[in-house]
């Protein structure tokens, strides 16, 4: 019986779906004419460079055009880390041990990780602080610096992340994304209005504060998902 | 003609590793399963012009999920048996109950 009401269900979802999909030409040219702004995409092509200074348009996209969205997901992020922290805080203090780790990696992988952790680390501030120019940004940058401190977290059981610190920098990050916001508001504009200097399109200091907010960013969603795979380590495994 | 049959092969073996993660009993395996899932799907990005994507996909998919998992299965169990087992045993109870 639940499988039929599963099987109905999924016939019907399928059916809107194809619905939809049908519509939509396979191939051909949908971001239209670049130079005369008859379709969005073509819009965003052909001026982000002018208006915003900013190389990459998805950077100028989701910073900018859609910044608000931007600062939902960072809030969508902090929840999640908070929510896990207040679940797993409630064990930790329930089981008194909380070693992280049962048997100590080997000398192979600590060796190499600590050959790799600066270069991981370089590459994730490389890519958020270039957000503007090369692919990439705070999201991407600030995952990659979590990877580097997962390598650590693993294979040596006296690095310990410092809590306080940690916190600190998030609430610093998250409270600086919503000034940069209201200051938008505080001159004149919109939310999050672009309102310095743009600069000169390809450069590191261009885009006025869009690079500032990815920096922002970045350092936001390190700090989250380094403590997220913190709590997760420390949890003692059931016997 | 080469770029098209590049994204054929990986195409096929984007769905023979999501296939193995499904049917493997071995979990951790199946994470496994998922994580080359994550590399072909990154590098089907690249290819088709989307480094942005690919760059998200290479350090959430490939890294982070893959660990997340592993840790779970660290914490409960590492055969997909057992759970089912356990699952037909609360089953079984409840009925007895009701």
């Amino acid at each position: 019986m639940k499988q039929v009401f599963i099987i109905i269900l999924l016939i019907i979802i399928g059916y809107f779906l194809a619905n939809t999909f049908v519509e939509i030409p396979f191939g051909g040219n949908r971001i239209g004419n670049v130079e005369s702004n008859e379709t969005v995409a073509g819009y965003y092509l052909s001026n982000t460079a002018k208006k915003t200074g900013v190389a990459n348009v998805i950077t100028a996209i989701v910073v900018n055009y859609r910044g608000l969205d931007t600062l939902g997901e960072v809030t969508v992020l902090f929840l999640a880390t908070t929510g896990l922290a207040s679940i797993l805080y409630r064990r930790k203090e329930e089981e008194e041990d909380t070693e992280r780790l049962n048997l100590p990696s080997s000398r192979i992988m600590r060796s190499g990780v600590r050959v790799l952790f600066p270069a991981i680390v370089l590459l994730g501030i490389y890519v958020f602080i270039h957000g503007h120019l090369t692919p990439g940004g705070g999201f991407q940058g600030g995952t990659i610096v979590a990877t580097g401190f997962l390598l650590m977290l693993i294979s040596y059981k006296g690095f310990n992340t410092d809590h306080n610190r940690m916190v600190w920098i998030e609430s610093l990050a998250g409270l600086s994304f919503v000034g940069i916001g209201i200051w938008g508001l505080l001159s004149g504009n919109t939310f999050l209005e672009n309102t310095t200097n743009i600069g000169v399109v390809n450069s590191l200091i261009s885009g006025g504060l869009i690079p500032i907010i990815y920096i922002v960013v970045g350092f936001k969603v390190a700090v989250e998902l380094t403590g997220i795979l913190d709590i997760l380590l420390k949890i003692k495994p059931k016997k | 003609m080469i770029f098209i049959i590049l994204l054929i092969v990986m195409a096929v073996l984007l769905l023979a590793a999501a296939i193995y993660s499904i049917v493997n009993r071995d979990l951790l395996f199946a994470v496994m399963g998922t994580g080359i899932v994550s590399v072909i799907l990154s590098l089907f990005f690249y290819l088709l012009q989307a480094p942005d994507v690919a760059l998200t996909e290479a350090a959430m998919g490939i890294a982070l999920t893959t660990i997340i998992f592993i840790i779970t299965i660290r914490n409960t169990t590492r055969d997909e048996n057992e759970i089912i087992d356990k699952e037909e045993e609360m089953k079984m109870k409840t009925d007895k109950e009701s």
